[in-house]
């Protein structure tokens, strides 16, 4: 993997003056993501905020090659465009050697495009599927997906006197796509580069489908200061809330081990979203979580030590 | 006019006389998901592709959705690409045929019309495919598996022009031209190669050296802008599906029009129909000819864009019309068909009076005697001198 001053030498992909929020960090992962490339790359996005905030007609951020279609079909449509390459590589004209990524939030990924992706990983398009995940419908103003944790507030999962927010526990996507055997599939965030860029890396080189889960907070959504986002990103991982791991040819391995492991309030007290879970009524629901972080925390141990 | 006329006869049914000019164009992309009645014909090009037969990059998805975007991803990409589908899959596709051409993406579709559910049915009629007329696809519709064939190929050429650049679809009535085994003039492979010739791609998505935009944000400031363009382009398409059936016309010996007209010269009442129906009418106008009755039909196969103008020459010096549709637009005043028609009638020079017929649903046969009675009623009506009722049932029990 080459150093940090040299990544930061490589062209730039998604270039300044998008109109993404302050602190967003659907960017950072993106262009950390980019930067890991070391050949041409070929570009398709979900719709969702990093879609509309990145390709305002007549303006584009994109210096690279780049597709939005609708919000369920980025792994199809890309699926369109790696074939399409295939057949030109194969009749001769293309002999270039091009990097296939396709982007899409926690929605277009986690809900409503879980099919079109499923279909791509099963086709075995050679191309890296990136879910930036803000554990929420943060384009359309906070409502929530089946990444959103537990208790968590977003607009249609407030919390009032009947309910405490969201009543379910997010699904695991990661699983999920581990689950279809293809040869990559990592989980990372943005507060730990060389963890990002190292998974991107590696998911170029895959020949094959690769899948990166990489946590990106939302500060509108989540509701904490935009200058707060690496730190809060960072506690996810500390408090094991989102574990970094990558599962290469189905040989799982932990790539961040947190020093001491914090207890999940810790994250939770740091966001606004989770302000109402610490009144007498709901604080059995902070209990509730740390024994499913625990949970799933103990399960992802065993099976980087197998 | 020297025809070189290299034909070749083969027993084919729709679905297979289409798999067949889909083989010969060879597309660089096929992505395609099964529906009936068009497996038959997606079965049949992935033989192809099993076989060798064909270069094609074949991309068995997991829905017509993903069909579609596929197609549309592919087709940015910078190449020729093709799909079939019908019904339901045509319905799931809606949002995204929208998208392939605003796109302005020249991806050519074979739709095997068949009723939309509910209730589920497999069988033929018009629903899917009036249902996208909207979408700014071009809609060629084929009256048997010749036509089906010789559109699909004519798609092709018409999709790429550059003053087009829009997606195509072409239909075949489900089962009855898709499953019926017919006689099929199949031109060379060689012959098709040179008459679609190499695709040309503009701004294309693999081009490094010129890094594009697709699907941007459009909002208030240029969206309406871009819709406008759209419009040019559909009707910039009304001479390139001429000078495309011309130059068809010299490779086949078959000539195409947007319309066809069937004994019309002197007629003073017509039918219209789309598809396979033409067929049948032409044997109800047959039997009243004999009869002397002076009838006719007008076949539309071209439907979008709408040849308005031709339709007006046609209709205007009739007594009386009446429309078949094979498809419902609920609450609507008629059928799409009859809809256009009729407002396209409105600045004509004289009017003929004008009814319509809903015929066919969900595969319901049509018989010759069914047009016999729809050309009977609209001489009835005309000798009274006007419409009493707008809307009638072929076939229909009640």
């Amino acid at each position: 993997m080459p150093s940090l001053k040299e990544l930061a030498k490589r062209k730039e992909m998604l270039t300044p003056g998008h109109r993404l929020c302050a602190g967003c960090g659907a960017p950072i992962a993106v262009r950390l993501i980019l930067m890991a490339a070391d050949k041409p790359v070929v570009a398709a996005n979900a719709t969702g905020c990093l879609e509309v905030s990145t390709s305002i007609f007549p303006y584009t951020a994109w210096d690279i090659p780049w597709i939005h279609n609708a919000f369920e079909n980025v792994a199809a449509t890309i699926s369109g465009v790696e074939s399409m390459y295939r057949a030109k590589k194969r009749k001769g004209e293309i002999t270039e050697d091009i990097y296939f990524v396709a982007f899409g939030g926690d929605g277009g990924t986690y809900d409503i495009g879980l099919q079109s992706l499923s279909g791509a990983l099963e086709r075995g398009h050679r191309f890296l599927y990136v879910c930036y995940n803000n554990e929420a419908y943060m384009n359309t103003g906070i409502q929530r997906s089946s990444a959103t944790p537990l208790g968590a507030w977003t607009t249609t999962s407030p919390e009032g006197e009947a309910q405490p927010g969201k009543l379910q526990w997010r699904k695991n996507l990661t699983e999920i796509v581990v689950a279809h055997g293809i040869p990559y599939v990592a989980q990372s965030a943005p507060w730990n580069w060389r963890d990002l860029t190292s998974k991107a890396e590696k998911a170029f080189h895959t020949d094959g489908p690769s899948f990166i889960n990489v946590l990106a907070s939302c500060n509108r959504g989540w509701r904490h200061l935009p200058s707060d986002t690496m730190k809060i990103m960072q506690l996810a991982s500390d408090c094991c809330i989102w574990p970094m791991y990558e599962v290469e040819n189905g040989k799982y391995r932990l790539t961040y081990k947190p020093k001491e492991k914090k207890p999940v309030e810790e994250w939770l007290k740091a966001q606004g979203r989770f302000k109402h879970l610490f009144t007498p009524e709901n604080r059995h629901l902070i209990e509730e979580i740390q024994a499913y972080v625990d949970k799933e925390w103990e399960l992802l141990l065993k099976r980087c030590e197998a | 006019m020297a025809i070189n006329l290299k034909a070749r006869v083969m027993g084919l049914n729709g679905n297979a006389a289409v798999a067949y000019a889909m083989k010969q164009i060879n597309p660089d992309v096929v992505a395609a998901y099964p529906i009936t009645p068009q497996t038959d014909c997606v079965e049949r090009f992935a033989e192809y592709v099993s076989e060798g037969l064909v270069k094609t990059e074949f991309v068995t998805v997991e829905s017509e959705h993903s069909a579609m975007s596929a197609c549309i991803g592919a087709a940015a990409a910078g190449g020729r690409v093709m799909t079939a589908t019908a019904a339901n899959g045509l319905a799931l596709m809606w949002e995204v045929l929208y998208i392939a051409a605003s796109m302005r993406l020249p991806i050519v579709m074979m739709v095997t019309n068949r009723a939309l559910s509910g209730n589920i049915n497999i069988h033929c009629d018009h629903s899917d495919t009036m249902g996208a007329r909207d979408s700014g696809w071009i809609q060629l519709f084929s009256e048997n598996a010749q036509e089906a064939y010789d559109n699909i190929i004519q798609a092709v050429k018409i999709a790429e022009d550059l003053n087009v650049r829009l997606p195509v679809m072409v239909t075949q009535d489900g089962f009855i031209i898709s499953h019926a085994v017919e006689r099929v003039e199949v031109l060379d492979d060689e012959v098709v190669q040179n008459f679609v010739g190499p695709y040309k791609p503009v701004y294309p998505l693999l081009d490094l050296s010129h890094p594009v935009t697709y699907g941007p944000l459009d909002l208030f400031d240029y969206y309406f802008e871009h819709k406008r363009s759209q419009i040019e382009a559909i009707d910039n398409s009304f001479p390139v599906i001429k000078k495309v059936a011309e130059e068809f016309e010299k490779i086949s010996g078959r000539s195409y029009g947007f319309l066809e007209s069937y004994k019309l010269d002197d007629a003073e009442y017509a039918v219209i129909a789309l598809g396979s129906t033409c067929g049948t009418a032409k044997e109800a106008v047959n039997a009243l000819r004999e009869k002397g009755k002076k009838v006719g039909l007008l076949k539309i196969r071209c439907f979008r864009p709408f040849p308005k103008a031709e339709i007006i020459k046609a209709l205007a010096p009739l007594k009386g019309v009446a429309v078949l549709d094979r498809s419902v637009s609920f609450g609507g005043f008629g059928g799409p068909v009859f809809t256009e028609v009729r407002s396209a009638l409105y600045d004509a020079p004289s009017h003929p009076l004008i009814i319509n017929f809903f015929y066919g649903l969900g595969g319901r046969d049509i018989y010759p005697e069914d047009i016999i009675k729809a050309l009977e009623k609209i001489e009835n009506v005309v000798q009274k001198g006007k419409v009493e009722e707008h809307i009638g049932y072929l076939g229909l029990r009640e």
